[in-house]
């Protein structure tokens, strides 16, 4: 049977939100055998662009390579610019940073717990958790004065401090995200509908996790025991208390378990480190020009891990700046949790990783492996479809959703 | 301090006869080393089946002037990280693929092929990455000489 590629029409760009990217499945009946990635559409040169930058210049672009995890990139940034550079960064910028970084991972975590809701058909999680990302937003928007790409950071410290007056309105924040945390929980390990839905699909094991590369969550969620805030500390993580979350589900549900443990996790550390949280300078002065040098950084992201590397040759600008985020590690393990499963997974699957491009741009092209033919279909039209066919089999939201409704309404 | 990456350094002479100032110790948990191409298989296999490096984070890949470089980071999972950098002349930038052992590598070393113009040895068929199916041949954006038009941008044929 002759193999015919398919030319896939990606959508009108919106560089803030989403990257595109095209996935060519293979199915024989409902069941996927093959599948294939095509990365690149939004490649933007940024590694290019930082060259031709001064180091601050390159700060605010590399916050931009992610429109959820900005912070984490600038911070993964400027750890390895200030090693080359030798600065003692003062204590109180570290915790103040550390601090946004758990509530950007609180805003993402929340985020990905309504696409996942979203995507199975249980809508009502979205407008849920989105509702209640919206307080996270807030204390970002007063801490930053920015609800995304929040510029907190400089190079050699932060740009904003914490006032007394803050501290309150950010624990009272905390204090209603965790009640609500806790519900999601309850109803994550108590609602057959959900556990039944997510369980077994999207399976990796815990050899494959390793053998792929899995990063973040995904690892964490087929038992991998890693996580780089614990195991090579940076930021203030190294005198705080956390736990990492791990979970021996191995699938979607798993990811699911994960995340909503580490929701809990980032309430816990946003409390000791508002406890802790140092007096003093908030920045010291960095110089313009870098002495020559190499670093490499590693943060944990909300999806997983990112790793810069920093190479200074004592000029203004950098000799060579390499970015990994992690959703370029976790989209190859995709490509493996998908095979053999159904078609109807798909939706679920992918957004199961977090990728950075979980929007609604993407199109997907299917080919029957029966027939050799080949079509088209938007993620609109697989997600009905997903729906559709898990309802066909029993699994139906629209109780949960109406029960949800009704918890809306009466509050 | 410093007791496992000084270690690492010692486990990296003893066994390959390497110069010790080509190992440096960087910091907590930052080890970088300066590796003979030609050996760099056979310390590549070492480090990640018998050292521990159990994770590869990235590879990344440098202009260097008359040479191509290529620095492998490789992570254990108490958090040290080894750097082993190679080098291959410009023209004749043939390195070989790793992905046997990380399959992820597979995208670092086809950053690689499209950003700086390696040859990666081994490297399975699969679709490019990063750059479009159309790029020009020959244009290697993450080399030094490489500058975007003045229009800001590079003709990439359609449906190539």
């Amino acid at each position: 049977m002759p193999e015919r590629e398919v030319k896939i029409p990606i959508g009108p760009q919106h560089p803030a939100l989403k990257e595109p990217e095209s996935f060519l499945i293979t199915l024989r009946g409902e069941k996927i055998t093959d599948m294939t990635v095509r990365l690149g559409y939004n490649h933007r040169g940024i590694e290019k662009a930082c060259e031709q930058r001064t180091y601050i210049q390159d700060m605010y672009l590399v916050e931009r390579v992610c429109g959820i995890c900005s912070h984490s990139h600038s911070t993964c940034f400027i750890q390895a610019v200030e090693e080359i550079a030798g600065l003692e960064v003062p204590k109180r910028a570290i915790y103040i940073r550390t601090l946004i970084a758990e509530l950007e991972r609180i805003h993402s975590h929340l985020l990905w717990l309504g696409v996942a809701g979203h995507e199975i058909g249980f809508d009502t999680l979205l407008m849920y958790t989105w509702r209640d990302r919206e307080a996270v937003m807030d204390i970002l928007a007063l801490l930053t004065g920015n609800r995304v790409n929040y510029g907190i950071n400089t190079i050699g410290g932060v740009r904003r401090d914490i006032t007394p007056d803050q501290i309150p309105q950010i624990l009272t924040a905390i204090d209603t995200l965790e009640e609500r945390t806790k519900y999601y929980v309850k109803v994550g390990t108590e609602e057959i509908t959900l556990r039944e839905r997510l369980s077994g699909v999207g399976k990796l094991s815990k050899e494959d996790a390793i053998h792929l590369g899995a990063t973040g969550p995904t690892a964490r969620a087929s038992g991998v025991d890693r996580d780089t805030r614990r195991d090579d500390p940076y930021g203030a993580y190294g005198l705080l208390q956390f736990e990492v979350i791990t979970d021996d589900h191995c699938d979607v549900y798993g990811r699911t378990l994960v995340r909503l443990g580490e929701l809990m996790e980032s309430y816990k550390l946003v409390r000791q480190i508002l406890r802790q949280l140092p007096e003093g300078q908030i920045m010291v002065k960095a110089p313009r020009k870098i002495s020559a040098g190499q670093a490499i950084s590693r943060y944990e992201a909300p999806r997983g891990e990112d790793v810069h590397y920093v190479k200074a040759n004592g000029t203004e600008k950098p000799e060579r700046v390499k970015l990994r985020a992690p959703t370029l590690a976790n989209v190859q393990v995709v490509a493996h949790m998908l095979k053999d499963g159904y078609l109807a997974d798909t939706p679920i699957v992918i957004a199961a990783i977090d990728p950075c491009f979980s929007c609604t741009d993407r199109a997907v092209s299917i080919m029957d492996s029966n027939n050799g033919q080949a079509g088209t279909m938007d993620w609109p039209a697989l997600r009905s479809y997903s729906i559709e066919w898990y309802r066909k089999q029993g699994t139906d939201f629209s109780e949960l959703n109406r029960k949800f409704r009704i918890l809306m309404e009466s509050e | 301090m410093l007791v496992e990456e000084e270690k690492i350094r010692q486990q990296l002479v003893e066994k390959f006869g390497l110069p010790t100032e080509k190992i440096t110790v960087q910091r907590e948990r930052r080890v970088w080393a300066d590796v003979p191409t030609a050996e760099f298989g056979e310390i590549f296999n070492y480090a990640a089946d018998k050292l521990g490096f159990v994770i590869l984070a990235a590879i990344t890949g440098l202009d260097e002037g008359p040479m191509l470089g290529a620095l492998y980071h490789l992570a254990r999972e108490s958090g040290i990280i080894l750097n082993l950098h190679i080098s291959v002349p410009k023209d004749k930038p043939v390195i070989k693929t790793i992905s046997a052992r990380f399959p992820a590598a597979d995208a670092y070393e086809r950053e690689l092929v499209d950003l700086l113009g390696m040859q990666v040895e081994g490297l399975p068929p699969g679709n490019r990455y990063p750059l479009p199916d159309g790029w020009p041949a020959g244009q290697y954006p993450l080399r030094k000489d490489w500058k975007a038009s003045e229009n800001g941008k590079t003709e990439v044929t359609e449906n190539a």
